[in-house]
């Protein structure tokens, strides 16, 4: 474990010295990264794991009797365990290992959705979900002919409460909802949301993309009957993710993908499957990806969750500061709470236009509809500049994205 | 490259003032154009007489690279035959992509010198979508008629 993650344990963190963690920054000398939301940098340790995996441990998990498999099975288990730890789950047997978030929903529209779901049953979504808690559904919804219905924001961007709480009824399943909205940076109060999910009768699956990497999550705290992440927004590899479900619906789910591992016995009339997690884990995983994750986690944990959830508000403070000063900067409405991401317009500079001068200053943002589209029809945008946090992010990257819209306000000037 | 050879005064004044910006009534042919990375929507209006573009113009919403194009593009345009029309993408596509530029017949020299300054896109892959996107929606137009279409670039 890095010095700066050490020093962090302690009483907050150094951003200066988390970034020396980060090669990508020692080889991009002057890079100011604001696009942490789409994807964040890894640390060497991260790197280094799972370079050393390979170099010293790896063989294929669960299958062979040599000592290399049993080794790697056992960091493979172990990396599970080690994200059971993270959400607070109350076993590692309800972490499933998927490619990210976006499979981890695909994973319970499929298996839950689609053996749960009839014609008549409703699914609530939200206005604030990226096309990853919206397509899946609308894909089975097509296919079965239940109702897939949307909580509308308000106008201060935060989800409607009132109107959401009208719209989960006896027919509703489902309340499948974001923790931290990937395209304005509201957090949504999910605890209330699962909190009136269950009171109806329906299961609550969180998005926690955007939420884990920057704050505490504690599934059995919140009672959400899934959570969904990515390990590369955890600072982990990419291609690795993290579905939590509750053992007891788990064990229900019928399996989405059949292949090896995911089998007790096949014979071509009838095969029988494995208990949860190995039924939803057909094929070889990702297994270096799984154990570079869990170094992820270790990383996350030394700087502190508590610390890093500061360390992001004040960097939105001071954000919304810089932002809210600047004549013609307009930031997109997130409710009541505003929390890692800021998505903004200037007046007069297109998104794209400002993104292309933003990265000649050497700034990275992502500039786009951030894959919410409904989200940007309803905030009657087609495209935002978004600028997002990570732990090796400070005050003086935010000045430098300041001045360089100065800088493309001036060159777009009438 | 610096940020001021792709955003040329020419180009930041068309993105300001767009030439042909309008809807035209009775098109003959039209299509839309919709970048869905960006969310940039365009539409090209056309009125084809005798194989040539007698009147061409368009609408929409975009960045100052995609505006900018559609509206040189759309002054490059009058008065071409459908062949003129189609050298000019042709060279124009090239020139953006930063591959070898077809052969540019002469009288058509001068026409393809104004859409100059936008070769500084093919320092920026991410924005050639944005120069290309009225010349793809051109293109389909010509294809589909009255009827419409739509065409994606991504």
């Amino acid at each position: 474990m890095s010095v700066a993650a050490k020093s962090g344990a302690r009483a907050g963190f150094d951003p200066r010295a988390v970034k020396r963690d980060f090669p990508i920054f020692t080889n991009n000398p002057g890079v100011v990264f604001l696009d942490s939301a789409a994807s964040a940098q890894k640390p060497a340790s991260v790197i280094d794991r799972v370079s050393d995996f390979y170099r010293h441990d790896y063989a294929n998990v669960h299958r062979g009797v040599y000592r290399l498999s049993v080794k790697s099975s056992e960091l493979y288990e172990n990396a599970r365990d080690r994200a059971a730890k993270f959400l607070n789950a109350a076993d590692p047997s309800e972490i499933i290992f998927v490619r990210g978030a976006t499979e981890g929903i695909n994973l319970v529209v499929y298996s839950w959705g689609a053996a749960n779901l009839k014609a008549g049953d409703e699914v609530l979504i939200t206005e604030l979900e990226h096309h990853a808690n919206i397509v899946p559904w609308q894909i089975l919804r097509d296919r079965i002919g239940f109702t897939l219905k949307v909580a509308p924001i308000d106008a201060t961007g935060g989800i409607d409460m009132a109107v959401l709480e009208s719209l989960i009824g006896p027919k509703t399943k489902m309340v499948a909802v974001t923790q931290l909205a990937n395209a304005t940076g509201a957090l949504v109060p999910v605890e209330a949301i699962i909190r009136l999910a269950h009171a109806k009768g329906a299961l609550a699956l969180i998005d926690g993309c955007q939420a884990a990497p920057r704050m505490m999550v504690d599934v059995q705290a919140l009672d959400c009957d899934f959570y969904v992440f990515s390990g590369h927004k955890m600072y982990g590899p990419t291609g690795i993710g993290v579905l939590y479900g509750k053992r007891a619906l788990l064990q229900e789910m019928p399996p989405w993908q059949g292949g090896g591992d995911m089998i007790l016995n096949v014979t071509f009339e009838k095969t029988t499957f494995q208990e949860p997690p190995a039924r939803f884990e057909a094929g070889t995983p990702d297994i270096s990806g799984a154990i570079g994750l869990a170094t992820a986690l270790d990383y996350i944990d030394a700087l502190g969750r508590d610390a890093i959830a500061a360390h992001e508000a004040e960097l939105t403070e001071y954000g919304i500061g810089v932002l809210s000063r600047m004549p013609g900067v307009k930031l997109v409405p997130a409710g009541q709470r505003r929390f890692g991401i800021l998505s903004f317009g200037v007046d007069g500079v297109h998104p794209h236009d400002l993104a292309t001068i933003l990265d000649q200053h050497s700034v990275a943002v992502r500039a786009g509809h951030h894959c919410a589209q409904p989200l940007m029809d309803k905030l009657n945008l087609a495209a935002t500049t978004r600028a997002s946090f990570g732990v090796y992010n400070d005050e003086r990257d935010i000045d430098s994205l300041a001045a360089a819209i100065k800088a493309a306000q001036v060159m777009f000037a009438d | 490259m610096e940020t001021r050879d792709l955003y040329q005064d020419i180009i930041l004044d068309h993105g300001r003032k767009p030439r042909n910006f309008h809807a035209m009534e009775h098109p003959s042919h039209f299509a839309h154009g919709h970048n869905p990375l960006c969310g940039d929507r365009i539409t090209i209006y056309l009125e084809l007489a005798d194989g040539r573009v007698k009147d061409v113009s368009f609408e929409g919403r975009g960045c100052a690279i995609s505006t900018a194009s559609a509206s040189l593009m759309t002054e490059v345009l009058k008065g071409k035959t459908l062949a003129e029309a189609d050298a000019l993408f042709k060279a124009f596509h090239a020139e953006v992509m930063g591959t070898e530029i077809p052969p540019v017949p002469e009288p058509l020299q001068d026409d393809f010198e104004r859409l100059a300054p936008l070769e500084g896109v093919k320092a920026y892959p991410a924005r050639v979508k944005c120069a290309t996107l009225a010349w793809h929606a051109f293109e389909t137009a010509l294809k589909s008629g009255a009827v419409g279409a739509t065409v994606k670039t991504e």
